[in-house]
């Protein structure tokens, strides 16, 4: 596993790739920061973090990609398949890789919670939960992105149904207010990812929250295994 | 070492692989020979735990895939059809995570620097793969399955697009691989598995037709009835003169060369060898005789041959 985690990152800093995405990480970051935080006067960092959904929706796609469609279309998964290497370690190698990239990328809300902290005592454990929010809803659209980009050799395809899934998650609760149907609409906000993430921006810790991101991120991830299996029997 | 019991695999309706049984010993140098879309790549993808057959087993070294697949991966070092290289990588680097990917449990630097003198790419590690013509991206393929030294070598058409140096240079290396390591290698190109194999597969449709060790492989293949020749003078002479040999089959003409030079098949009666009496029936009659050669049966004639053997065709009409 750590082999893998290693050969991607070497690939996603090897190529343009990792400092795109690091790039854009930074700048949309940066404007929410600035807009929000230093043009209204606010030490609030909560609704930078709940802005950041969006962001995350177009980056993670992009990040995951490549990393299982391209092994089929290069046909380098046959080193990996026949390398004494279970399959769910082969996934969550990759799985790890860019939870990694996304990581290095979050870790500009620490400079930006230094430059609050020179105006006034920025309320760190709010900002640590809000990071924690952020990271699994990242990682759960990692996974998902991941499971997509296993289904097919293309990475536009790829990256095409990662932008479409994560469009579909963020309208699920104007889907939910459209349902009348009253246990319809109720489900339908249960699984909603906004409403599970708004809670960690507002600064709200629950493990009713942490355990929706985490089973998600088991179930693709478990998915995800299922589909490179099933190639070696059809 | 490697033990292929009734292996079957089924890609939809299509049977890829049909029952096919063999076993390999330690230290042999095995030969897949087939044409393309036999079920070589097929059967090796099954050995090496790549695809799963539909039937079957296959055990090496005592570990059955199935029960124990890390234990078999870790046991073969695999070349497939097209080197699995991350283009993006450095020779070097991509070595690296072969060796760690493979758990290997020898010296690091020293082991990958071997096995990079051994398939000769030491002076291009620090290349990116993508720059790297087909032959080196061939060998650095090689040197990746050479990674741990594992007992077992499986080579899927280890020469394709090779020039013709390589290919001499990689038939040695794969010689020389096979005093330590039991290998099993696949081509299309019959005269290069007569030179490395031991023994040799022939597999079409999914069968094996043939297994043979090379010295015998003539035997099986049935030796060459026809000659060619090629002889200066007017055609209907030479016809009417091959004609009158008494164990001449037929003889007909093949096409025609420059000044008045055609070139014939004659087919003998078997067992018999006429090379000397149409010499001495063309000086007879004054026909210059410019080129004699025994017609070797080509790849596809030995094919055809052997997958027209009619009880094979019935029994196969019989199971659809």
């Amino acid at each position: 596993m750590t082999a893998i985690i290693k050969r991607e990152m070497y690939s996603y800093f090897c190529s343009p790739l990792a400092y795109v995405i690091m790039a854009i990480f930074l700048f949309f970051s940066g404007l929410f920061f600035s807009l929000i935080c230093l043009g209204n006067n606010t030490s609030e960092l909560s609704y930078v973090f709940s802005n950041m959904f969006l962001v995350t929706i177009f980056l993670t796609p992009i990040m995951c990609m490549r990393l299982m469609s391209d092994e089929k279309r290069l046909k380098t998964d046959q080193a990996l398949l026949t390398s004494p290497v279970s399959i769910p370690s082969i996934v969550l190698g990759k799985f790890f890789s860019a939870c990694l990239l996304y990581l290095i990328c979050m870790s500009i809300f620490l400079i930006y919670g230094f430059t609050l902290s020179f105006f006034t005592t920025p309320k760190w454990s709010v900002i640590i939960c809000n990071c924690i929010g952020l990271f699994l809803l990242a990682a759960t659209f990692i996974a998902i992105d991941i499971f997509l980009s296993s289904l097919t050799e293309s990475q536009m395809i790829a990256a095409v149904t990662g932008f479409a899934a994560g469009l579909f998650v963020y309208l699920l609760d104007n889907v939910a207010n459209a349902v009348t149907v009253s246990f319809v609409s109720k489900a339908l906000n249960a699984v909603s990812f906004l409403t599970h993430y708004q809670n960690f921006t507002v600064g709200l810790l629950s493990l009713a929250d942490i355990v929706f991101f985490l089973s998600l991120i088991a179930l693709f991830i478990f998915l995800t295994v299922r589909v490179v299996e099933k190639k070696r029997w059809s | 070492m490697v033990e292929v019991k009734n292996v079957t695999k089924m890609y939809g309706d299509k049977k890829a692989v049909d029952d096919i049984s063999f076993t390999v010993k330690s230290g042999e140098i095995l030969g897949f020979l087939g044409p393309n879309g036999a079920g070589k790549s097929t059967t090796m993808n099954i050995i090496t735990g790549y695809l799963s057959s539909s039937s079957g087993t296959v055990t090496v070294d005592g570990c059955e895939i199935l029960d124990d697949p890390k234990g078999v991966k870790s046991k073969i070092g695999y070349l497939p059809e097209i080197p699995p290289l991350y283009t993006d990588m450095t020779v070097r680097k991509y070595l690296e995570f072969m060796y760690d990917l493979k758990r290997v449990k020898l010296d690091k630097e020293q082991h990958i620097d071997e096995v990079c003198r051994l398939v000769k790419i030491s002076q291009v590690e620090d290349r990116i793969i993508k720059n790297l013509s087909k032959g080196y991206k061939q060998r650095v393929g090689l040197a990746q399955a050479l990674l741990g030294n594992p007992p077992v070598l499986i080579l899927d058409e280890p020469t394709v697009g090779l020039d013709p140096k390589q290919i001499i240079e990689i038939r040695n290396l794969v010689k020389n691989l096979g005093k330590k390591h039991t290998v099993i290698l696949s081509s299309h190109i019959l005269s290069e598995v007569q030179a490395i194999c031991d023994r040799v597969l022939i597999i079409s449709n999914g069968r094996i037709v043939a297994d043979a060790e090379t010295e015998n492989l003539s035997k099986v293949l049935g030796k060459s009835d026809k000659l060619r020749i090629q002889v200066k003078g007017s055609k209907s002479a030479v016809i009417n003169a091959v004609e009158s040999i008494r164990d001449v089959k037929s003889i007909k003409t093949e096409r025609e060369l420059s000044d008045g030079i055609y070139e014939f098949i004659i087919e003998e009666n078997q067992n018999c060898d006429v090379r000397e009496a149409v010499f001495y029936k063309l000086a007879e009659n004054k026909l210059p005789l410019m080129l004699m050669q025994s017609a070797d049966p080509s790849l596809e004639e030995i094919f055809l041959k052997l997958t027209n053997d009619t009880s094979y065709a019935a029994k196969r009409e019989a199971v659809k």
